[in-house]
């Protein structure tokens, strides 16, 4: 029988080890698995390669992650929000490496990586900065830029439903990265707010296929980081 | 609503407004973060216009009343927003698609420096403490049909953000078309800023001050007063 479920978070991420590549869903709050973020805190990883769109709020979540020290590179798009005052400082002080992508850049290098893509030319940031040290092809007068796809050795995604075989439905706009990145990586784990019954789910309304879902965490009333923040909280 | 109003000139809201005269009956529209997000409050009589934000969603509204607010319904300021009858959601490739693939016909942006042969500045200021921030804005000045920029004429300390060549590391290259500030509405062409029209009280004379180019008018179509 197929079962992708664990009974916790602590053993749905016991094997990620010194070193992973993590893709971390999420678009700032929206769509952030926080209680797996903070699970792996607790694990203990280290050196870690991160690929999210921003680089964590407050901290909690992901900036808690950065806050402990346990991320060497962040791959993302956007790390200068109001409040990823965590990830400025570290940059800043030159203890973690920031590789800057355009945000359609980042989702098609995924998307790419997770249809065996290994890399593509996209028009995006042709003739600014971030073209440096790329390959430049120009195809009917116009230039674009070799960009590679992404794969990592885990993918950490917060979706709304979930069935034993894996298949996902998302919430409004807090889908944005979980789609590519659970095809993205080795191993996927998904921390969902509802386990349904086999077979509930409607075959036409499922969003992420099971074959792209590795494990699979009931959180049914997960954190508002917002909230949290506005609290002053943070983590551990 | 506008804390950069200085003597003459229109609040935010106001830009707002006028920008979203100029959307066309069915246009698909992408608002940029920041000032550009407060055109998604104004849509003009008679006409339909499908607001896109990249993070996910085309067909949203304005933004969301106090207590409305849901932490998973936001746009690509972050902002919780509502959403009108025919939305869609879509995830990161996707969104994407619709914006490199040339689905999209105006994007607003907000802007560092706009120079007079359209290049856009508008994801770092360069200096070695800065922390860069791109975002989408790369991919949609790479894909959308047309760019125009919502912005103040210059910025906080009063210094001109509408330039003869960006001193900022670009966003994009001769992409920019219209320039919706707080004292004009300024197309972007041959010869370069070519004034339409000036808010109330705003003389051509004190633009001009306030421009690190030169103006330019067309003699058969003089700027006209912002009405709205």
């Amino acid at each position: 029988m197929i079962d992708k479920f664990y009974s916790s978070l602590q053993a749905a991420v016991a094997d990620i080890k010194d070193g992973s590549s993590i893709l971390i869903s999420g678009f700032g709050e929206a769509g952030s698995p926080v209680e797996l973020i903070h699970a792996l805190i607790d694990q203990g990883a280290r050196d870690l390669t991160i690929v999210n769109n921003n680089a964590g709020n407050g901290r909690v979540g992901l900036a808690a992650l950065i806050a402990a020290g346990r991320v060497r590179k962040i791959i993302c798009s956007y790390p200068r929000s109001s409040g990823s005052t965590v990830f400025q400082e570290l940059f800043r002080a030159g203890k973690i490496e920031l590789e800057l992508v355009p945000q359609g850049t980042l989702a098609e290098r995924i998307r790419a990586g997770g249809a065996g893509i290994p890399a593509f030319y996209t028009p995006t940031g042709a003739g600014t900065p971030l073209a440096e040290g790329k390959e430049v092809r120009s195809f009917a007068g116009r230039e674009y830029l070799l960009e590679y796809g992404i794969t990592t050795d885990f993918a950490l995604v917060k979706a709304q439903k979930a069935d034993r075989f894996g298949n996902l439905t998302y919430n409004k706009v807090a889908r944005n990265f979980g789609p590519i990145m659970c095809m993205a990586a080795k191993t996927t784990i998904v921390q969902v707010r509802r386990l349904m019954p086999a077979g509930s789910l409607d075959a036409e309304a499922v969003v992420t296929p099971g074959i792209f879902v590795d494990r699979l965490v009931e959180i049914p009333d997960p954190v508002v980081e917002s909230a949290l923040i506005s609290q002053g909280a943070s983590y551990p | 609503m506008s804390q950069t109003q200085t003597h003459a000139g229109l609040a935010r809201l106001q830009i707002a407004q006028r920008v979203a005269q100029d959307l066309q009956d069915g246009a698909v529209v992408n608002l940029g973060i920041g000032m550009p997000e407060l055109v998604a409050n104004f849509v003009p009589k008679d006409r339909e216009i499908r607001y896109h934000s990249e993070n996910g969603v085309l067909g949203f509204g304005a933004i969301a009343a106090k207590g409305e607010e849901d932490p998973e319904l936001i746009n690509a300021g972050k902002k919780p927003i509502t959403l009108l009858p025919g939305a869609a959601f879509f995830h990161q490739a996707d969104s994407f698609a619709m914006i490199r693939g040339g689905h999209i016909d105006v994007c607003i942006l907000g802007a560092m420096q706009v120079a007079e042969n359209g290049d856009i500045a508008n994801w770092s200021t360069g200096a070695a403490d800065a922390i860069p921030a791109v975002g989408g804005a790369m991919d949609l000045v790479a894909g959308a049909r047309e760019i125009w920029v919502m912005t103040d004429h210059t910025t906080r300390e009063g210094a001109p953000k509408l330039v003869t060549r960006c001193s900022y590391p670009l966003t994009g290259k001769a992409v920019v078309r219209r320039i919706y500030s707080n004292l004009a509405v300024i197309e972007v062409g041959d010869p370069g800023f070519i004034v339409k029209e000036l808010a109330a009280g705003v003389s051509l004379e004190r633009l001009q001050e306030l421009t690190d180019a030169p103006l330019h008018v067309h003699v058969s179509e003089p700027p006209r007063e912002i009405l709205l």
